[in-house]
């Protein structure tokens, strides 16, 4: 779940040096020609050595078992097989057939956790990203309290999930909560203690807790993005006669938005794949209208021991991942060079 | 720039509901962790009537807490350390040369970053599994299996950062240490980490912190002597009860030490996320 980000296409780093040509970036010194070739062809080899580390890492942990995963979903790999994979037989589609089969029992339950996944991923992703802004554009200039105030906001984004999450599974207790004893005892809005872990509130609460730990990374990166705007900018639309609201429109929120892509798709994928939040919440296994991806394919795969199928599952998401994250690529990108 | 008059107002409504909200938890956190355990279970209150050390030294004995602080820390320590130590050759090799497979590389290592974990975690046990199996490596409920897999989870990242950083240091002081008599990797040691030193912390701290909160992998890949804090911590809920003043006490001592180290380190996290998301 670490912060992640992708860079964009066409806006690498300006060193002037042609991307991928074989020269080093910047001058080199005149002299010394004899001793150039061997050291161009050391050169040439150096560079991999220094990612040979990485490479062999990123091979072993990510894309063979991506690989392995993808064969997985092709196996009729059930509880029997998990020792001793190599027995299990072939399973051709039918782990894809029943995952999106919506009329079976497994397809339909994946529809749903996929249906509310998405709506919780649409609220998410805009809560963070407004409370974020509005932070961000609010804590502009100086004032007092406000390096307090920043490192408050960035405190549950520090915590370990974990501890921020149960302390919310701990106020959203029916009978011993703090939600409740404000909702029913203190204001008296309710007449009746709500329970928040079962039933369709859990999905609220879920939301609750997940923006409390969430807003402050956007409000961490879009706060860097409205220091990185030069004054003059705002200097010289006062001098012509710009207000606070025109500064704001006009020069704040443009000049975010190659931060706001950023922020805005790595919110997407880290919600859209949450699986904290949930896990810790509702103690394991969460309540349907609360069923979020990763969960149900962590749920379906380890109750029922049946990994070709989560398997299955696993790439069908990664595959919509990857549509949405080209098509909001190509958009946005669009979008941001035509302004 | 110049600020309309109801500027502060606005500013401290919506930046004191804020505050308001993310405070709270961490009051009540706080708070009831210093409850003794009949305060907890009955209706909540504010201002704890009792105020009870007590569930600071139960904590210890109810689980083996200290045994899994132990394991945490040493799963994460190495974790990050060994990330950033690859990640600092790897983001030197990208910062300062252009060679051929440069792009694909940087690509393809930050795209993994956005697979979801799920997509690894069956795949990444039956590999464990099997390893142990067949070859006789076991992987599977060892910290060496969990130590690998933070750290590459970290890596993309921990490269990521890094590059931005290197980026913003200028060549010259590089080709200084080489007109001097240093190679390459001489240069990199000598001038380059030593500038880029409080990036390196930072990013450490990340990958450290990253570690230190994974659930999903913990959960699965762990068996009772490897258990690391964030599965550990499940041990204060029992069938009959849940012992909510030592899960607040302990949750706050687990938090204590990552909470400082990324509050000292918030600055260079900002800067370095720029230097990145920036560009």
């Amino acid at each position: 779940m670490v912060a992640s980000t992708t860079p964009r296409p066409g806006a690498r780093r300006g060193t002037g040096a042609p991307d991928d040509g074989p020269q080093r970036s910047g001058g080199r010194g005149p002299g010394r020609v004899a001793a150039l070739i061997p050291v161009r062809l050391r050169r040439l080899g150096l560079p991999y050595l220094l990612i040979l580390p990485a490479i062999v890492l990123e091979l072993l942990i990510h894309l063979v078992p991506m690989l392995v995963g993808i064969w997985m979903s092709f196996l009729k790999l059930t509880q029997f097989f998990i020792r001793n994979w190599s027995a299990a037989p072939g399973a051709g589609l039918a782990n894809y057939e029943i995952a999106v089969d919506f009329d079976s029992a497994v397809g339909g339950s994946l529809l749903r956790s996929f249906t509310v996944t998405v709506a919780f991923t649409v609220l998410a992703v805009g809560l963070c990203w407004l409370l974020g802004t509005a932070a961000a554009v609010l804590m502009q200039g100086s004032f007092r309290g406000r390096g307090v105030l920043r490192t408050l906001f960035l405190t549950p984004y520090a915590l370990p999930a974990y501890a921020g999450v149960i302390t919310w599974s701990f106020m959203f207790q029916r009978d011993s909560g703090m939600v409740n004893h404000i909702l029913v005892e203190q204001s008296g809005l309710l007449d009746e203690r709500p329970f928040w872990l079962i039933g369709g509130n859990s999905f609220v609460a879920l939301l609750v807790t997940y923006v409390w730990r969430i807003w402050p990374f956007a409000f961490l990166v879009l706060m860097a993005g409205v220091q990185n705007i030069s004054d003059e900018l705002y200097e010289a639309s006062a001098i012509d006669g710009a207000g606070w609201w025109r500064q704001l429109r006009s020069i704040t929120l443009p000049m975010l938005r190659p931060v706001n892509q950023v922020v805005v798709l790595v919110l997407f994928l880290w919600t859209f794949n949450d699986f904290n939040t949930p896990y810790v919440l509702f103690g394991g296994s969460a309540p349907e209208e609360a069923d979020l991806i990763s969960i149900h394919i962590y749920q379906s795969s380890f109750v029922t021991w049946n990994f070709g199928s989560g398997s299955a599952m696993s790439v069908l998401l990664l595959l919509f991942l990857l549509l949405v994250t080209a098509v909001y690529l190509v958009t946005t990108s669009r979008r941001t060079s035509r302004a | 720039m110049r600020e309309p008059r109801w500027l502060p107002w606005a500013r401290w409504i919506v930046l004191g509901s804020l505050g308001l909200f993310t405070l709270v938890p961490l009051y009540v956190m706080a708070t009831t962790s210093i409850k003794p355990l009949g305060d907890v279970q009955g209706d909540f209150h504010w201002i704890p009537t009792t105020i009870s050390l007590q569930p600071f030294a139960d904590i210890w004995r109810t689980v083996p807490l200290a045994h899994y602080f132990v394991n945490s820390l040493v799963v994460a320590s190495i974790a990050a350390v060994a990330s950033v130590t690859i990640a600092v050759f790897a983001a030197y090799a990208i910062s300062r040369y252009r060679f051929p497979g440069r792009r694909v590389f940087s690509v393809t290592v930050l795209s993994t970053q956005m697979f979801p974990g799920i997509l690894f975690l069956l795949p990444l046990f039956m590999i464990f599994v099997n390893l142990g199996n067949t070859i006789g490596v076991e992987l599977y409920g060892s910290r060496t299996g969990l130590i690998i897999t933070y750290l590459t989870f970290s890596l993309p990242f921990s490269i990521w950062m890094l590059v931005g950083y290197f980026d913003s240091i200028p060549t010259a002081l590089d080709e200084a240490a080489q007109v001097d008599g240093s190679g390459p990797v001489g240069a990199l040691l000598r001038v380059v980490i030593p500038a880029a030193m409080p990036g390196i912390v930072a990013v450490a701290i990340y990958a450290f912190m990253t570690a230190w909160a994974e659930v999903l992998f913990a959960s699965v890949m762990t068996d009772e002597s490897t258990r690391t804090l964030a599965v550990g911590l499940q041990g204060y809920s029992t069938q009959n009860d849940v012992y909510w003043n030592q899960l607040m006490a302990a949750s706050l001592v687990v938090s204590v030490p990552v909470v400082a180290g990324f509050l000292l380190l918030q600055r260079y996290l900002v800067q370095g996320l720029t230097a990145g998301a920036v560009k």
